[in-house]
């Protein structure tokens, strides 16, 4: 049985695209299908992130109106035969994307994938709503920042009250993903600890993703940071973070740079 | 940090705490109830106005809402500027 995942968080930059990118490459690399769903109408940036910009033909609202089978539209990876990607659209109205059609597509990634993965976009309007109505776990994506909890709080409530698991009774299984993660200021007291980002939105920890230039390298590259540089802090981070998502049971770290002696005779040169 | 201030211990506060507490009060606030507490002070505006414009003539932009929301009491205050009153029969 497939498992739909939603990546939220309210605000816009925080990290949720990049984290959809890296969750569903870690999880595809253990030879799961996975597909990773971008839901944001009219700015598309998923296929950039993973590297497929030039490979787009079809999208979400071509399979929602008909024009094209979903089969068409999923572009598969170039690196993990694994792991597809379903495009958003980059011009069209809006208001394509229907309640029914979202659900028609929805089922069908179920029964084709152990994974769906759909990247939010920003906001708390039709197209986050669409994008978590289906899911059975949420992934809040959070900067120890206030107006990022803030947001993420009220996503909180949004994923409690507005899902189809909400409305039947249910409750969405949710996650923190806190990222961009500072540790040595936040000891200093110039950032908000994990413990404090824990208390008040009082969802369990998924991972903790530390701030690192690797980031930006794997957007600037078009890959995932878990398979641009793997050994890299946030790549650990995210890797550990998606055994979690398995099940596994593993005690929460902040990875932190390998500071081995080849590490640093060779550091820049990989 | 000045030198000054690194040699001599912090001369700021640190700000996370700040961020804390200011983040468990707003989100407590906010949590009991989507759009709950603005009803509430657009009514409370609304009727306090009814009861003083039955006695003296209010012109509504000379009215101000102000609210400071606080940890346990929050602080609703409603400055309304009223015209001198002149008692009729000597204009």
């Amino acid at each position: 049985m497939a498992k739909v995942l939603v990546v939220t968080s309210g605000k816009g930059g925080v990290g949720k695209t990049t984290s959809t990118a890296a969750l569903g490459a870690a999880l595809a690399q253990t030879g799961q299908n996975v597909v990773v769903v971008d839901f944001d109408v009219g700015l598309r940036n998923l296929d950039l992130v993973m590297g497929a910009e030039r490979r787009v033909v079809f999208d979400l609202i071509n399979v929602i109106q008909g024009d094209a089978k979903l089969s068409q539209a999923l572009i598969r990876d170039k690196r993990i035969e694994t792991l597809s990607i379903l495009p958003a659209s980059q011009t069209r109205d809006k208001d394509a994307l229907t309640a029914e059609g979202v659900a028609r597509v929805m089922q069908e990634l179920r029964e084709k994938f152990d994974w769906v993965i759909c990247d939010s976009p920003a906001g708390i309007e039709r197209g986050a709503q669409l994008a978590m109505y289906h899911a059975d776990h949420a992934i809040v994506v959070t900067n120890p920042e206030v107006s990022s909890v803030r947001d993420s709080d009220r996503i909180i409530g949004m994923l409690d009250s507005t899902t189809e698991k909400a409305k039947g009774g249910g409750k969405i299984e949710k996650h923190l993903l806190l990222t961009r993660y500072d540790p040595a200021r936040a000891a200093r007291g110039e950032m908000l600890r994990i413990e404090d980002v824990l208390e008040i939105l009082s969802i369990p920890l998924l991972g903790i993703i530390p701030e690192s230039e690797e980031v930006l390298r794997a957007s600037n590259l078009g890959a995932p940071v878990t398979l641009s540089s793997p050994d890299s802090p946030p790549a650990r981070a995210y890797a550990e973070a998606a055994r979690r998502l398995e099940g596994e049971k593993l005690e929460i770290t902040v990875p932190t740079e390998r500071k081995g002696l080849l590490a640093r005779l060779f550091k820049g040169k990989s | 940090m000045s030198l000054f201030g690194s040699l001599f211990g912090r001369a700021t506060k640190t700000s996370a705490p700040v961020a804390r507490d200011r983040l468990q009060i707003l989100l407590a606030h906010e949590r009991t109830g989507e759009g709950y507490e603005s009803d509430l002070l657009s009514k409370l505006q609304a009727e306090i106005l009814q009861v003083i414009k039955r006695h003296i003539p209010v012109d509504q932009e000379k009215v101000q809402v102000k609210l400071d929301r606080g940890n346990s009491v929050s602080m609703l205050e409603i400055d309304i500027e009223v015209p001198q009153i002149r008692t009729p029969g000597h204009p």
